[in-house]
Parts: structure tokens; sequence; C-alpha cells
């Protein structure tokens, strides 16, 4: 095994073409348990703890552009505004610790169906920048996740950072697990509003082979919010909506029995937290925000 | 390959490191310093607790070559670390809460007589170190260096913590012999301690 | 050995000299120091320069024939320094600690997943692991022998084809490790009384000890062919009598000395790997260090065995039992371990601590392609309380009663004949430990609300933000709880203390010399405490724990306080008595009551009764010290007869109970336990502090498997799916309530300081006391214990 440790973003890149195999570790979260365990020997680590940038982040009029590995804590305590549905999430990632160390770029380079950012990315909608020695690229979340534990990257691309849209409207993320804390998700749900587009967006986690949008459940809520001029009224959601917005995203889920849960139960799990979440948040949009409604942590 | 890094303010250097090799194992098996421990391996059980750059982290998860040119904080330097951090003035950080919170009497649940706390006599221990021994919050002991590590970092953030607020910033420290009652007692005596003492929690 | 880091407890740890000490005071751990600051030595922190690592090759398959193994290219590999299998062995093969079934490496067969199959030493912990990678092993697979019905099919396939135990002889089929019936009364007959009976099928899952400090240790060859060896452990000299035959080294040559240990629970009573790193160092020349990691972990020890219970109980319309069947099956696994003992303390302790005259009881224990399963706090007692009060609730709600009172009205006391036929002759206060419980006032209703919102850190699913408050349910659940103390069924279970008191810079010292095992529970307070007060000494030294004085027995069963401490105490008034000697012969002319047979050391001086001082201990023993080295042991116990079960198996029994409040949410099926409120007898608080930290820690282990602890097994392969701190779950602090303890010292009049071993008895009824809170908000029936939310939400 081999060491290395590119001095800047420059650096990185050109190790990464010269050793497409070379595996890149930041928060270690993944790859130290990985190697610890005897998982797994890559050829060479390629450590990117050196480049500052990648734990830097920008607003800009419509999006953040968040640096890769801008750790979860700093996520959850200085982007709650922009960016509130992911700083839910980071909330809910592993412990206190790996909040520390570990950024959204681990979670989507292991592209695991598990990683706890995922539905808060697809959620509001975002593009990942990813780079090569032959030049930057942004991939649409959507085209992201390419199938278990896949994603599109080409074998000499590293993630640099992921432009999020900056929230327009209340978001939420709910994950279950069977433990309080430092637990990974059995499923997860995450729900952004776009009063601009007046749109809604999910984004579930752990309940397919890949993090999916319930685009099936986002069609018939933004139908019927528009058929029923619920954007405008702000009038409360009809329990029939509700329920049949979470019968849909019960229904986009496709998950399997495993030691964390069964099918069935990620099923239902996911159908009753898009029932909760796009009440918690059109509460919130309602500015009707009774205590009992919103979550602190 | 060669690692450098500080560890507990001394400059440390190691030979022959497997890339493969954490920031634990160095520490633990060629600096010479077990005291960060090695429960899981796996970073799901903050046994490991060490400050990287001043932010606690699982050393099982840091690769030692992560670890190159930075500055390392384990339980056996936390003395010392605190003692610094007092001598720089009030809480350390200057960013004290206002008081209120736990009540030293609340704190004081734990039923240790003060006539007995000898143990730690003698040894300089920071307040938590201190805390821990005193209100009972140590058996095996095997989760303790993390938890101390872990429990001290949160106190320099929130001297005032709500025990809401224990029970979150500890919640990646597993413990299997407490229930963690005692270690919930530890930090609010520590957090109790330091209010009464530190100068700025003064009006 | 300078470049040596070994001692556990250093060789002079002394309690300080400010302040009495003795009994019934909350002194601190003399350990305390040394594990805030990280100095403390657990066994995993063991090293010697030169040193090798050891590595294990474990069973991939869980039941299979070995058709060959080819080490050669493992051999081959640079920095490698030895590869073994069972042909290199220098002697015995098995090992075991009631029976010697369990091989060292696995020859002929493998029984289960993950059993040790060969073995490496090499310069760095990577080179061994990428030699055992090279190890080839062709294995023939075998059918799986996995539940009752495979075991006992009459045509199954043996676990073991030639045992030579002697259960063998009694049990009904070869795949049961042992078997206990026990007949007393006749349940067919009262069941005719019964206005009310209520039958259960119960399930309890496979339970990990989950202690953090790994399997580890050091094995250091010794000049004289011998070896020394530190490592973790519960029980010194069981593990020396396992270790030394596998050596062929006579005992004296394998010198064992207690490194820190990091958690036990019952996980450390076996050997682990023990044999496997002195095999190596024999066979090297060089000391080899072995540390697991976690995922070894999870196969490196025995775990608490999984059970089926199906039991019967009657009641008559005014709330009394008529009568009880059940019958236990305990999946022991694939070696025997302590299977028979955690057969005959189900069996016994099944009616639970309640009274029933009449009871038809039958308990086994399967031998299994699963993993071992052997020891873990409450062995035996937990899975059937887990059923027994289960069922208690069903008849009080049956019966339209309350369920305290309905326990209370068949609360076992003092008096009350077991269904063993031995009488409970000590207190027993169930009905009061019940009554405490419940009238504790109740935590406040939805304590999530604040004014910022619901605060989801106090809600089910906790940081995952699941609930802010829709669904949730609030129930409360009690229950109780039956364990015994020490080893039962006739064991000659002693402990040995020496105890020495000499004169040091011109003040009494005490060292106090066991090898009473340190796992965390604080029995090195406890042991300078009853020195004290037996001595009147203020300085206090605990020696290290070694082989180098007698057994201690097993820090287990909730014995060591009463077993190592009654050993401390017997050789403490043994040393008085030779300090009243000296005294006699030097002074007994200058005062009359040194006649006297009332005289106790007391403040470094001998005095009355009457507290006249006669002389002080520096002048009496001047250069002179009495050093005593005896043996001390509880009553004698009988073991239970085969057909009936009767026999005076115990020698002392403990008693928990426990409230639960829960919270629900009912529609994802997540739990959070808000309080979780013990009242436990505990004889005599030799140290408050100590005792408290018990009862939580024990309460905790109990909360796990009600919620969250499995070993998941696959019934189709025999592998364990969840070998991890990812995926085998134990409680955070976020999912651990406030744990209110009210304990009773009411002395048990057979026992050193009337003191009550108090381990085990909360993580018995913690469990049981959830699972009935949570079937009050769902209600459901909930037979399975750890409740996944998949049972609660009907998916």
């Amino acid at each position: 095994m081999d060491f290395l440790r590119p001095a800047s973003w420059e650096e990185a890149l050109a190790a990464k073409a010269e050793h497409p195999t070379a595996v890149p570790i930041a928060g270690g979260t993944d790859v130290m348990v990985e190697i610890n365990f005897d998982h797994r020997r890559p050829e060479y680590l390629l450590d990117l703890n050196r480049i500052a940038e990648l734990r830097e982040w920008e607003t800009g009029e419509e999006t953040v552009r968040l640096g890769a590995s801008v750790p979860y804590t700093r996520i959850m305590e200085e982007l709650r505004t922009e960016l509130p549905g992911l700083a839910l999430a980071s909330h809910t990632v592993a412990s206190p610790q790996i909040r520390n160390r570990g950024g959204v770029g681990g979670n989507l380079g292991t592209a695991s169906p598990a990683g706890d950012a995922h539905p808060a990315l697809l959620a509001p909608g975002c593009e990942v920048e990813v780079e090569s020695v032959r030049g930057s690229r942004l991939i649409p979340i959507d085209d992201f996740y390419t199938g278990v534990k896949r994603n599109a990257l080409a074998e000499d691309e590293l993630i640099r950072a992921v432009h999020i849209k900056k929230a327009d409207g209340p978001q939420q993320y709910s994950k279950v697990g069977t433990r309080n804390a430092m637990v990974i998700a059995v499923c997860a749900f995450g729900i952004a509003l776009h009063p601009e587009t007046r749109t809604v967006r999910t984004g579930i986690g752990s309940a397919a082979p890949t993090p999916i949008r319930a685009k099936a459940a986002e069609e018939f809520l933004n139908a019927a919010l528009e058929e029923g001029g619920f954007w405008e009224s702000k009038k409360i959601i009809t329990p029939s909506i509700a329920k049949q917005f979470a019968e849909l995203a019960s229904g986009a889920a496709n998950p399997i029995d495993d030691v964390r849960g069964t099918a069935n139960y990620r099923r239902h799990a996911v159908g009753i937290m898009a029932r909760r979440t796009l009440g918690w948040t059109w509460e919130s949009y309602r500015g009707t925000s009774r205590g009992s409604t919103e979550g602190v942590a | 390959m060669r690692v450098n890094f500080t560890v507990n303010g001394r400059p440390q250097e190691a030979d022959d490191v497997w890339e493969g090799e954490s920031l634990l194992y160095v520490l633990r098996e060629r600096m010479g310093l077990p005291g960060s421990k090695n429960a899981c391996e796996q970073g799901e059980c903050g046994s490991c607790t060490v400050r990287l750059d001043g932010v606690p982290v699982c050393a099982c998860l840091v690769a030692a070559g992560q670890a190159e040119g930075r500055d390392v904080v384990t339980v056996e330097g936390l003395a010392d670390y605190a003692k610094q951090r007092a001598e720089h003035g009030g809480c350390g950080t200057g960013a004290c809460g206002t008081p209120g919170g736990t009540s030293l009497q609340d704190a004081q649940q734990w039923q240790a007589k003060p006539l007995d706390s000898q143990t730690g006599e003698g040894g300089e221990l920071s307040p938590i170190q201190q805390a821990f021994i005193d209100a009972g919050a140590v058996q095996c002991g095997f989760c303790t260096p993390g938890l101390l590590v872990a429990a001290d970092e949160m106190l320099e953030r929130n001297p005032s913590p709500s025990d809401a607020d224990i029970r979150e910033a500890l919640s990646g420290n597993l413990c299997r012999c407490t229930g963690y009652e005692k270690i919930m007692d530890a930090v609010r005596l520590a957090a109790a301690r330091q209010s009464e003492t530190a100068p700025s929690q003064g009006a | 050995m300078a470049d040596t880091r070994t001692t556990g407890i250093p060789a002079k740890v002394t309690q300080g000299a400010k302040s009495k000490g003795g009994i019934g005071e909350s002194t601190l751990r003399p350990d305390g120091t040394l594990k805030v600051t990280g100095e403390f030595a657990y066994s995993s922190d063991m090293w010697h320069e030169d040193m090798l690592w050891g590595q294990i090759l474990r069973s991939t398959v869980a039941h299979a024939e070995i058709v060959s193994i080819d080490t050669s290219e493992a051999l081959a590999t640079a920095g490698v320094h030895a590869v073994l299998t069972h042909e290199d062995l220098p002697a015995a093969k098995n090992y075991g600690m009631e029976y010697q079934d369990t091989p060292v490496l696995a020859y002929g067969k493998v029984r289960h997943h993950g059993e040790p199959v060969a073995l490496v030493a090499a310069d760095h912990p990577e080179t061994a692991r990428r030699a055992a990678a090279k190890i080839r092993i062709e294995y023939r697979e075998l059918p799986l022998i996995t539940d009752e019905a495979s075991a006992l099919a009459p045509d199954a396939i043996l676990v073991h084809e030639d045992r030579g135990d002697h259960h063998a002889g009694h049990v009904t089929h070869p795949n049961i490790v042992h078997r206990q019936p026990i007949i007393r009364g006749n349940a067919a007959e009262a069941a005719k009384r019964a206005d009310v009976i209520v039958t259960g099928e119960y399930t309890f899952g496979m339970q990990d000890q989950a202690f953090l400090g790994p399997e580890s240790g050091l094995a250091v060859p010794a000049e004289d062919g011998g070896i020394d060896l530190y490592v973790a452990t519960q029980w010194l000299h069981s593990d020396l009598k396992q270790i030394a035959p596998c050596l062929g080294l006579p005992e004296e040559k394998v010198r064992m000395t207690m490194a820190g240990v990091g958690g036990a629970f019952g996980g450390r009573e076996d050997i682990s790997m023990q044999i496997l790193a002195s095999v190596l160092a024999l066979r090297t020349g060089k000391p080899v260090k072995m540390v697991y990691n976690r995922y070894e972990s999870f196969f490196g020890h025995v775990h608490r065995h999984p059970a089926k219970l199906h039991y019967e109980h009657g009641a008559t319309k005014d709330g009394k039992l008529t009568h009880m069947k059940c019958k236990i099956v305990l999946d022991g696994g694939a070696y025997m371990s302590s299977t028979p003992s955690v057969v005959g303390n189900a069996a016994s302790l099944s009616v639970g601590p309640y009274v029933v005259d009449d009871v038809e009881i039958e308990a086994i224990g399967l031998y299994t392609n699963n993993p071992p399963c052997g020891a873990m706090r409450g062995f035996g007692a937990v899975q059937a309380c887990f059923a027994y009060e289960a069922q208690m609730d069903k008849l009080a709600a049956k019966l339209g009663m309350d369920p305290v009172e309905f326990r209370q009205k068949n609360a076992m006391e003092q008096g009350t004949i077991m269904p063993t036929g031995q009488p409970v002759d000590s207190p027993a206060p169930v009905a009061e430990l019940l009554r405490r419980v419940k009238a504790r006032p109740m935590p406040p209703e939805r304590q999530w609300e604040s004014s910022e919102g619901a605060d989801v850190r106090a809600l089910p699913g906790g940081l995952s933000n699941t609930t802010h408050g829709e669904g949730v349910v609030r129930g409360v659940g009690y229950a109780v709880g039956i364990k015994n103390v020490g080893f039962s069924e006739g064991f000659d279970d002693y402990s040995t203390a020496k105890i020495r008191l000499e004169v040091i810079n011109g003040e009494a010292v005490a060292t106090v010399h066991t090898a009473a095992a340190e796992v965390g529970q604080g029995g090195v307070t406890i042991h300078a405490q009853i020195a004290r007060t037996e001595l009147g000494v203020q300085q206090v030294t605990i020696h290290p724990a070694d082989t180098q004085v007698g057994s201690a027995g097993s820090t287990s069963a909730g014995r060591q306080t009463y077993m190592t401490g009654g050993a401390i105490k017997n050789s403490c008034s043994l040393v008085r008595e030779k300090v009243l000697e000296i005294g006699r012969r030097k002074f007994g002319s200058y005062h009359p009551a040194w006649a006297s047979a009332e005289l106790l050391l007391e403040g470094g001086k001998v005095v009355t009764d009457g507290g006249e001082a006669l002389a002080s201990l520096v002048d009496v023993l001047e250069d002179e010290a009495v050093e005593i080295e005896e043996e001390w042991r509880h009553r004698p116990t009988q073991p239970f007869d085969l057909v009936t079960g009767q026999g005076n198996g115990h020698v002392q029994y403990a008693f928990a109970a426990h409230r639960a409040v829960v919270e629900v949410d009912t529609e994802l099926g997540l739990v959070k336990v808000i309080e979780l409120a013990c009242a436990q007898d505990v004889g005599k608080a030799i140290n408050p502090l100590s005792v408290i930290g018990q009862i939580q820690g024990g309460t905790t282990q109990g909360l796990g498997v009600a919620v969250m602890e499995e070993i998941i097994v696959d019934p189709k392969t025999a592998k364990v799916k969840n070998p991890s701190f990812t995926d085998y779950l134990i409680p955070t602090l976020l999912d651990t309530p406030t744990i209110p303890v009210d304990y009773l010292e009411l002395a048990d009049p057979n026992a050193p300081y009337g003191v009550r071993g108090i381990g085990e008895a909360p993580t018995l009824s913690s469990t049981p006391a959830v699972l009935a809170a949570i079937r009050n908000a769902t209600g459901l029936e909930l037979n399975k214990t750890p409740v996944r939310p998949e049972h609660l939400t009907g998916t």
C-alpha cells in the first residue's frame, strides 16, 4: 500500500490520474473501517486532508457550493438557514466525533444507499462537481447514483464540491434507526418545499439499491397542491392528499430484508416519514408553526 | 513510511509505519501511549477519542499518514491541556456561558463522602478526570479515556450544559458498565465545579 | 523487564490515610487515577520489545469436515515466524470449563462459524493477517443443527459423536447437553383448582456481553521453559487448569498475572486467546501479543443462550397461583462451556420469586452448530424471568387485577419453599421491592416539549428526527426477579485470601493478595475496606491478582463480595488472632484485659470491646510480619436430583424489581425508555457508590436486550450476520434513561456482613419491565425480545 499526500487539489488530481485505483480518504469513516476490518487493501490511499478548499463553502445567489470535506458538524451548525434539510441530516450522522471529520464527499464517493446525506441532497436538488486532470463537470444528483455503491465518477475523477440549491422553503429530514443516536439508517426520507417553483422534491435512503426520489409521490403532490390552490391559500393539506402522498412514497421504495430491518417495515416507515415530514414542512410554510411541529436538537 | 506529529505538546516520530495503520495504532503500539482505547476500531464506540488539531475525532478512523504535521491530544495529556487552558484565563476559550444550568447540589447526586476523596491526591488531574473518580463514573474504565476527552471538549464549548446537551454530546461514546448515570453525574459535577471557580462566571 | 508494560493494577496500590474507609462507606476506587489518566494497563495495552503478533484463522462455515489444510504459502511469507494447525499442538487438544470438548484448533471438524482453525505469528499484525489469508483450507460441509427440531430429530447428525461427559448418560438425545426436570406437588391436579389458565411461547434472542476491552493479552516464554501470561479473565485458576494441559506444562510453569480487564459480564469466564498466544510463544521463543478486533470478538467468546420458553400458569379468582408448567429450551451452540449450569439455573429459578407449590418444569440445553453460548450476567435466570413476568401480566389482566398487586399476592418471602424443595432462609422482600418502585412519582409527561419546539432528543427516534410527538404513547410496566448467588449444585465454591500485616515506615500496613479478577465491579475497593474494618489499619495495599496465591473462584454469579470478601474477612480475623497472640506474649502481663476474648483492632491499636486501647499495632508487631493464606467456603450445596430436581442447590438469592416508563412511537415502532426505576435488596452495601453503579449497569444491559441487542444467526447457514458494533447495537447515552435506585439492606445471616450478591439481579427484571411497558403502551402481545420496530408495526 502507498500513501499519497497531495498538498493541493491539482496534485490530488494528478495523483488520481496517475493511479486510478487510488482510494481517496478524507474523514476516514468508510475507508478506515474497511482497512481495520481487512475488507479492503487499496494499492494507494489518497489523502485529501491537506487540501484546505475542500473544507470550505461559498454561498452564492442560488446555490451553496459545499466543499466535499466540509465536516457535518459545520453544516449542521452554520448552514441551517441555507441548507436546512442537509443540516438536519448531518445531525443524524453517526457520532459527534465522526461528524467532526466526515463530509458529503464521503457519502457520495461510497454511494451506499444508507448514506445519511443522500435524501437531503436529492430533495433540494444539487449538482456534484467532479474534476480530473481532463477537466471539471457537474453531475446532476439525479444521475449520480448508478447502482449499489456505484456512482457516475470516472476512475480519474475526484469529488470537489456539491452545488446545492439554497432553501427557498421549508425542508425536513427524518431517519429511522433502532437506536436513538449513532445508528445506521434502516431507511430515511428527505423533503423540500420549493414555493418559488411550486414544487415539492423528495429523497429516500436505504430503501432501494440506490438513493432515490419518490417521483410519483412528487408528481401527485405537485398536481394536487396546484389544483387545490394550496400554495396561495396556504390552507391545511387534506388528510387524503397526505395519505396518498405517503402511499406513493412508500410505493417508490424497493427495499430488501437485512439485519437492520425488513423490506415491509422499510416500505411502511417511508410512508410514515413522508406523511410526517410533509406535515412539518407544510405547517412551517403556512407560517403557523406551532411548538410541536418544529424539531430542535 | 515515516510520520511526524505532535502529541500532547511533544513532537513524535514513527518509522516503518504501514500505510494502513491508524493514528490509534501508532499512538498505542509505536509511541507508548496506550491510553486511547481500541474497543471497536470502526468509529462506533468513541473509546479512542483524541483531539486532532483541537477537534475530537475517533483515532481509529484517522489514517496515520493523515496525522502528519498535526497536533494530537490524548487522555495522557488531558490534565496538562486543561491546566494550560485554565492558565490562559477563565475557561480558556473565553466562550464561557452564563451562570445557571446545573447547580452544585444537583450535580452532587453522587454519594462519595468528601472525606474519602483521597484517591486523587498527589497527581494533578483535570477537573473532568477528578469528577469521574469522585462521582463513581469509572468501573472497568475502558470507555473512560475517550469519554474524558469528549466531555472535556464539550465543557470547553458549553460550560453549563443541560442534561440533554450532555447526552447528545456523549452519545458517540459507549459505556457497557455504568448505565451512564454516574457519567452524567460526573459531567454535571465538573460543570458545577468549573462554574464555581471560573471568575468569568460572575453575575 | 524494563521494556515491558505488563501490570494491570500496579504493585503498590495504596489507599490513603485520611479516613476510616471501612465497610459501608463510599470510598473511591484505588485504580481510579490510573484509569482516568490512561495509565492503567489493560490486556490489549501489553507490549514487549521484539514481540510478535498472533492472528487466528477462523472457520468460514459452521459445520464441516476439514479435508485439508495447506499452510505452505503462509509460512513462506516474509516476517512470518510460525503457522500452526492442530497438528502442531504440544499436548492436550481440547479445553473447557466444565468438560474439555472445545478444540484449541479445530481438528477433524469445525462445529460453528468462526471456530479457530489455524494460527500465525508475525512481526506485524498486517503481516500476520496477510499470511493467514494465504492458508488454504478445504471443507466438506455437513448438515446443520440449528434448533430444537433439527437437533432432536431421530436421524439428526450428532454435534459430538463421542461424548464422555457426565451428562451424556442421562440425557434423552446426544444433542442435548443437559436436561434438568423439576417435579414438585401435582401440577395436573392443581390445575383443576384454577379459574384461569394462561399459556405463552416466548423467545429470547442471543445477547452479547459486548464488553469494550477486546480479548487480548501477552504470552512471554520464560527461560525455564514455562510461560508468563498477562491476560484479562474472570477466573485465573480456572484458566490455568485448562491452559497447562494444552501446553504440556505443569501448572507452576504457567504463571498468570491479571492484566487490566475492560469489562467481562460472563464473557471472559471461558478461555479465549490464552492458549493460542501461549502456543505461539512457546513455538517461536518470542513474546506474542494477540488482540481481537471487534469483528473477531463476536466469535471470540460465548454469548447468552438464546431460548424458547413455553409456560402455563393457573390462578384462582382471588388471584392465587395454582400451578406452573414450563419447558425451557436453551441453545448451547457447538461446545459445552457452562451450559449445564445455565440449564440448572433456568430450571430451578423458572418459577420466579413466587409461591407455587405444584410445578412441572423441564429445562434442556442443546448442542447445535450455532455460536457457543455460556455465561452472561444473569446466567439462565434472565431468560426465565422474561417469560414468567410476561405470564404474570397476562394472568393479572385475565383476572382484572392490578399487575403489581397480583405479584405481591403471590410473592415469595422468607420461609417459602422453592420448587427444588429448598427453603428460602434469608429475607426475600419481593412484595416490598414492588411496592417501592410503584410508589415512586411518575416522570412528567411530554418532556420533549420546549419553548423552541419538540426536543427530539427526548422522543423515540432521538436525533433521527422521526417524530415531534406524533404517534407517541406512554406505557408503564413492572417486573421482579430472583437470581441465585454463588456457584450452586454441589460445586466446591471457595475463595482464598492471603493477608499480611506488618509495620512499614512506622505504620501498620495490610496487604491483601487474592486471585480475584477485578473486571470493573470495584472488588479492589471493597477488599481494602474489609481489611481496614477487620484490622483497624488505614493503609491497605492491594497486591496484583495472580496465580501465586490460591484460587478466588470466578468473578461471576454475583459471588465475589460474598466469597473473596468472606475470605478476606476470614483471613483478617486469623491475622488478628495471631496479632493478639503476639500482643499477649509481649504485653499480657501488663493489663488483665489481654486475657479477654473480645479484643479488637481499631485505629491502629489493640482495643477492648469497651474501647480501651491496650497497645498500638506498631508496638505489638515491631519488625514481625503476620501473614495468613486461607481458603474460605460458603455453606455446601447439593446437586439437583436428575428426575425430580429436588435438592438444596443454591446458597443465596438476590431480588430486584423494576418499573419501566416508556414512550413508544406506535406508528414507526420506535421506543424511548423514559425511566427505569429499580429497587433491590443488597443485604449490606459494603460500598454504596459501587452498589448503585452495579445496579444501574445491570439495568442498562437488560434494557439493551429489550429493545436492540441481538446476535442474528442465519438459520440457513448458522453464520453470524451482524458481528460488529454497526449492527449489534448497545444502548448509547441517548437510549439510557435515568435509573433511580432504591436499595434495601436486609442482612443475610449466613453471609459475611449480611451481603447479598448484587450484580446480576438488576439484569433480570429490567428486560421484562421494559417489555411490559411497551405492551402497556401498544396493547400488543410481544412474546419475543428484543422488540424490533417490525414487531410493533406488524410489518
